[in-house]
């Protein structure tokens, strides 16, 4: 069966230059780089070189800012959780925007379990925030201030510049989780200002299971893993040694090779969508319009009237591998707190698809999702009793209103009793 | 290719891709439209009842896979059961049926069962003399 990977943002296959430079380090380099002999020696000097390979990517001055870790959860629960400790004697406070991974989120609501205070600002109907809401939410006790560069879920490009300036004007703290857009987009840890960064390899074409935090010296940071004193006692724990050789040399890869993926896959993007939206009624794109507010490399759909397990099962029949942010699909059985953050209609955050592109998708793949996905859409619209209720009149399209019927939430909620969600 | 994994049982999956008596019916003799507010899954079951049987029954859904092979799954049980037998369905047939569900989407079976049991009482409306037949009376 053909196989069309929609789903870069959750993992990419491994350049096979980073698979090679990986493998000396499972069988003939195997030290430990706490080991004071030959063996760790060398491991240590590769650990080096794929320092200044992460550090290069993100133009950090000096590879010693660079702290590997096991992903990007890690990073981000180190970045919060270290910063906040470090600095609890100062304050208690830590402005957030609603739209954060949940790594952000979560390590957050740990914190406030213990004292300290949270505010989430709120994003636009692209998902965008704005810098003064930042600014308006910080108070003399805030310790941290913690933004995204790229929405996972729907591209959003947050300006971080701005946000930055703010936050070295006020001389707080500032930690952007970067693991959306780490080769996709350029960085400039130096040119931006912000203290605290964090991505990951395998959004890249490297391994899993190496993350890295930039942490420049402005930011206190205490460590939250104790034990030994690798990476300067700032991360303990026996270092992943071919997992970060990879991943350096992904890093590289991805810094010389960044303006052409970025071509290739805003032309893929456009292409997808300007293919879709021509094909199938009732279709929107969440977040920004595909150009310099969002990233190339994703597509979040909302299709009405059916829902996005169901597309997600058919394109996975058909070959085509797309991620969704409907309740169905996740565990919670709650939509993506992105889709609701951005105030999407129920209905739409229901029938929700992500795809994601990356550097080896093809113009001919992207022809196929169009024609394959019109049929999935035709196939499900066909099962849904809410197409027959919008064809009958009475449920009206969120995205194309026709001004006959009642909403669909008010439909679901008329017939289920309560509101969803 | 050896291997195709999935995210359901092939039971589950069958009835999904291939799903049985989807679709309306005509001249339904009763039909239920339940929602889910839990996740938002929209159920209609129209049935077909004939000599106090169920003769025919039909789906349509707005969910996820599960939730279209409980749908499918449901309406092929009941068909040729009386009203009453049909007023005892549990949603745990569905799942039995299916070959388990995850647990986290055995409410769509659920839905599945209210929607039947909707599909029932709007019958039971339009005939209150079955309901006395039956037994049913409601209180």
């Amino acid at each position: 069966m053909r196989n069309v990977y929609l789903d870069n943002q959750s993992a990419t296959p491994m350049l096979p230059e980073a698979v090679a430079a990986m493998m000396p380090y499972f069988t003939e380099a195997y030290g430990n780089a706490s080991s004071l002999h030959q063996q760790g020696l060398r491991v240590r000097e590769a650990m080096a070189k794929a320092r200044s390979q992460m550090a290069a990517l993100i133009n950090a001055d000096s590879p010693d800012d660079i702290i590997f870790t096991s992903d990007g959860t890690e990073s981000a629960n180190l970045a919060i959780k270290g910063v906040a400790y470090a600095n609890q004697r100062k304050g208690n406070h830590i402005v957030i925007s609603e739209t954060e991974h949940p790594s952000v989120i979560n390590s957050i609501e740990f914190l406030e379990k213990q004292g300290f205070v949270c505010t989430k600002v709120k994003v636009d109907k692209e998902g965008m925030i704005n810098p003064e809401d930042i600014r308006a939410a910080l108070t003399d006790k805030t310790i941290l201030i913690a933004v995204h560069h790229v929405n996972h879920d729907i591209g959003t490009i947050e300006p971080i510049k701005q946000i930055s300036a703010i936050a070295n004007e006020k001389g707080i703290p500032f930690y952007v989780d970067a693991e959306a857009s780490a080769g996709w987009l350029p960085i400039d840890v130096k040119d931006w200002g912000v203290n605290l960064l964090s991505f990951s390899a395998h959004r890249f074409y490297g391994p899993k299971g190496v993350g890295v935090l930039y942490r420049n010296r402005k930011a206190r940071m205490i460590s939250i893993l104790h034990g030994g004193v690798q990476e300067g006692g700032r991360r303990s724990g026996t270092e992943n040694v071919p997992a970060i050789v990879g991943g350096g040399a992904a890093a590289e890869i991805a810094l010389r090779e960044m303006t052409t993926r970025m071509t290739h896959t805003a032309r893929l993007q456009k292409r997808l969508w300007d293919g879709l939206k021509a094909k199938i009624t009732y279709i929107k794109l969440n977040g920004p319009e595909p150009g310099p507010k969002r990233i190339s490399t994703n597509l979040n759909l909302s299709t009405e009237f059916i829902e996005g397990e169901g597309q997600l099962l058919l394109c996975d029949l058909n070959g085509i591998s797309v991620a969704s942010g409907s309740s169905c699909v996740s565990k919670s059985l709650k939509i993506s707190h992105v889709l609701g953050a951005i105030g999407l209609d129920h209905a739409l955050a229901q029938g929700n698809i992500i795809m994601s592109f990356g550097k080896d998708n093809t113009e001919e793949e992207v022809d196929y999702v169009i024609e394959t996905f019109g049929k999935i859409v035709t196939k499900l619209r066909g099962m849904s009793p809410m197409w027959d209720e919008f064809e009958k009149g009475v449920i009206d399209s969120v995205i194309t209103p026709t001004g006959r019927g009642k909403s669909f939430s008010q439909h679901a909620a008329d017939i289920s009793g309560k509101a969803a969600h | 290719m050896s291997d195709t994994y999935t995210l359901y049982n092939s039971t589950v999956m069958d009835h999904f891709m291939n799903p049985r008596n989807m679709g309306d019916l005509k001249e339904a003799d009763g039909i239920g439209e339940v929602g889910a507010a839990a996740c938002g899954d929209i159920m209609k079951i129209s049935i077909k009842i004939k000599d106090g049987k169920i003769e025919d029954a039909r789906f349509k859904t707005f969910g996820c896979g599960s939730a279209i092979a409980s749908s499918s799954m449901a309406t092929e049980l009941i068909k040729g059961r009386t009203i009453e037998e049909a007023m005892n369905f549990s949603n745990q047939e569905v799942v039995d049926a299916l070959g388990g569900l995850p647990p986290v989407k055995i409410h769509c079976s659920v839905l599945a069962e209210e929607a039947l049991k909707a599909a029932l009482e709007d019958y039971v409306k339009k005939h209150p003399e079955s309901a006395k037949k039956a037994e049913l009376v409601a209180a």
